[in-house]
């Protein structure tokens, strides 16, 4: 089996391997006393005889579903709404229904650990300059055919090496290596929402905050939910056309603009990226129809992120993203009133800084991922001209 | 025969598995480049045995033997051509030097799985025509799905082998076609210079049936992505890997028990015994031919068509069409011989 040590969101260098840090990081949690595990708290645990035993530790009731006749089930989880039989599983490959009950095999069944800098989310807003402790299981409820991390996203859970790693662990090890939060990232953390709530539970009890990095296919009741314990969220807004999300995607466009939506009536801060790719989602009408969009549902301050495409799995015969394409968007986005809309994937470029809207100077210079300057005040205020940036800047 | 129940029937046979060998370490097997061109008319064997469990429940081997005999001699007998025995029709399948894998279906557990005594028959014969045993692997995806289904898994050795990819993983690399992009089993990819597919014969809540073609699933490591939209077109496109579709010499899909409803967990209140076997080399039209037995089982139990319930298997007519060519679909093409 490929073993892929960190699930590569970019082609930053990565100091560890998952299973070394891994191993390192939770035997000295122990040794620092946080090694008691209690129970999760959103899952029922399964009788251990229903699967092998290193099966059953990472096999919980699912949450989100509903029972129906003939031992099936239907999936409430994501706009999908599988209708599963017995001995099947969901779309995501790790949710599985065993004689008319829901489980999911993925509760602390860890596949990619690492720490990354939160701007590698990217968020850019969001206590910029700190690490994340960043997690994943196995599993996706879509197949982007462009998905950077397949191996993992598009694999079944026993298919790929993992480690048990409870909720309370993931805060003790996020606590040890003084990261401020904990990022469900990687691969699709929908599809391990209880391992996520737990964990945001456990996380916030020490002290840890909880972002996610997210496709945004959500069924409301879940998102509110499960998103509603993150402290914030960056939603993959994967293109603007619904022909694009089934096409590329094998998904929808419109729950993930509802989603957006109802993540800004639920406070939320939220930034948006959207991966170009030529010749798919790269039309400027496109760029100009989702600024106007998020302006106007959003508002003015979502941050932005038009990031660039590396050929892989399914589209290898497609080019890089030309960095002209990427500044065209930006200078659509602008055009339509965005305030801050930058441009990823492109090491040293300039709109990979934070500049005020109002007197247009540098707030946050970016060196790759990291923050190199940050000059925004404790109140979140301009320190020339006290223009009000929006997101959370401070711990 | 040769023998691969599990033990907690009634072979009680304790032979210990061997230690296990460096599965798939053997070379890449290579595939012929080229397809052999679709025939005008595909033939599919339809042999029946009433008596195939005599009085009991229990089904009698030596009729099942008998019965898989004159399939193949079936298949393989045509109008002008004199009339061989079973092994020598084998022989058009499998010959020495060939590393033969049997892909079953066990996902129904001992209710609906392939018969193991089917795959013992299949497994001597290929022997009596020059295969190795050693050379022989009976194969799906997991292990111990295997031996719910009640075969016993047996790895190294001089005697069949038998164990699901668990124990040897997909391919890293994905092998992609049309809207399917997957990691095969290294048993496919490794293991088998000759493919022969053993379905069931079951309806299928989503793709309305699984036979041949929905056997494929199996053989990679996401199924769950494909079973939007009826699998269609997803199963055709698997299909069309040139790693399966260089390989499959023969269909032989057990329709012993088949199920008429409610697939495709086993559910016995919806199966029915078809005791019938059908084989082809021709999936598709294997596949189009079993799904006319369920409609007229669903007919008979007064339930309605697959396409007044919205699950016809469009698929089947995918895989006919002209971008996938893999058989035909359409009656007129297709020759059913019963047996």
């Amino acid at each position: 089996m490929k073993s892929k040590s960190v699930a590569a969101e970019n082609l930053a260098d990565t100091p560890f391997d998952r299973r070394s840090f891994l191993k390192c990081a939770l035997a000295s949690g122990a040794a620092l006393g946080s090694g008691k595990l209690a129970a999760p708290a959103a899952a029922v645990p399964i009788a251990s005889s229903a699967a092998t035993q290193s099966d059953a530790q990472f096999t919980f009731e699912a949450r989100f579903y509903e029972k129906l006749p003939g031992r099936k089930i239907r999936c409430k989880l994501c706009p999908r709404e599988c209708i599963v039989g017995d001995k099947e599983r969901g779309y995501c490959g790790v949710r599985e229904n065993r004689g008319g009950t829901y489980f999911t095999l993925v509760h602390s069944r860890v596949c990619a650990a690492h720490i990354d800098p939160i701007e590698k989310k990217p968020l850019f807003h969001y206590l910029p300059g700190t690490t994340a402790f960043s997690i994943a299981t196995a599993g996706c409820n879509v197949n982007c055919k462009f998905c950077q991390n397949w191996d993992i996203s598009q694999s079944r859970p026993e298919e790929i090496p993992a480690e048990y790693i409870s909720p309370h662990q993931a805060a003790a090890v996020a606590q040890q290596y003084n990261c401020p939060t904990i990022a469900y990232t990687y691969s699709e953390p929908v599809v391990f929402a209880e391992y996520l709530m737990d964990t945001a539970d456990a996380g916030h009890a020490a002290g840890v905050r909880s972002i996610v990095v997210s496709n945004g296919y959500m069924q409301h009741d879940s998102l509110v939910e499960a998103y509603g314990k993150m402290d914030a969220v960056k939603i993959d807004l994967k293109a603007f056309t619904e022909s694009y999300y089934a096409k590329v995607v094998t998904g929808q466009l419109k729950p993930v603009l509802e989603t957006l939506v109802t993540l800004r009536k639920m406070g939320k801060w939220n930034e948006i990226v959207y991966l170009v790719i030529p010749t798919l989602n790269d039309d400027e009408t496109e760029f100009r129809g989702l600024a106007a969009w998020i302006k106007a549902n959003l508002g003015p301050d979502v941050p932005l992120h038009f990031t660039q495409f590396h050929p892989e799995y399914l589209l290898k015969n497609l080019p890089i993203t030309p960095v002209p394409t990427l500044e065209r968007a930006k200078a659509i986005a602008d055009a339509e009133g965005l305030h801050y809309v930058y441009i990823g994937n492109v090491p040293g470029h300039p709109a990979q800084n934070t500049y005020c809207p109002q007197c247009r100077k540098m707030l946050v210079e970016r060196v790759g991922f990291t923050a190199s300057q940050m000059l925004i005040r404790k109140d979140s205020t301009c320190p020339f001209c006290r223009h009000k940036i929006p997101g959370i800047w401070h711990a | 025969m040769t023998d691969l129940r599990g033990p907690t029937r009634r072979n009680f046979l304790t032979q210990c598995l061997t230690g296990a060998v460096a599965l798939g370490a053997g070379p890449i097997l290579r595939a012929p480049a080229e397809q052999p061109a679709l025939a005008a008319k595909s033939r599919v064997v339809v042999a029946r045995d009433p008596q195939l469990r005599g009085t009991g429940t229990d089904i009698d081997p030596r009729r099942l033997e008998a019965l898989l005999d004159r399939a193949i001699q079936a298949l393989f007998n045509r109008d002008h051509a004199a009339p061989e025995n079973a092994i020598a029709a084998w022989r058009r399948i499998a010959g020495p030097g060939d590393t033969v894998s049997l892909k079953v279906n066990t996902l129904g557990g001992r209710g609906i799985s392939t018969n193991v005594d089917l795959v013992s028959a299949i497994c001597e014969r290929l022997q009596q025509a020059g295969v190795k045993a050693s050379n022989i692997v009976v194969w799906d995806r997991g292990s111990e799905e295997m031996e719910r289904a009640g075969f016993r898994i047996a790895v190294g050795g001089d005697r069949v082998q038998c164990y699901g990819t668990d124990r040897v993983d997909y391919e890293d690399d994905l092998s992609a076609w049309g809207s399917v992009g997957s990691r095969l089993s290294k048993i496919l990819t490794r293991s088998s210079s000759v493919l022969i597919n053993l379905p069931v014969l079951k309806d299928h809540d989503g793709a309305g049936v699984t036979i041949a073609l929905k056997n494929m699933y199996g053989v990679i490591h996401n199924p769950n992505k494909y079973h939007p939209n009826g699998c269609d077109p997803y199963i055709a496109d698997l299909n069309m890997l040139p790693e399966i579709r260089s390989r499959m010499k023969l269909v032989v899909c057990d329709a012993i028990t088949a199920m008429y409803e409610g697939g495709p967990g086993f559910k016995p209140e919806h199966s029915w015994k078809a005791n019938s076997l059908l084989v082809s080399q021709d999936p598709v039209a294997l596949d189009s031919t079993g799904w006319q037995m369920i409609e007229r089982k669903r007919a008979e139990m007064g339930l309605k068509t697959l396409e007044a319930d919205k699950r016809a298997p469009h698929y089947i007519a995918t895989a006919a069409d002209s971008e996938h060519r893999l058989g035909h679909c359409d009656p007129s093409r297709i020759a059913v011989v019963e047996a």
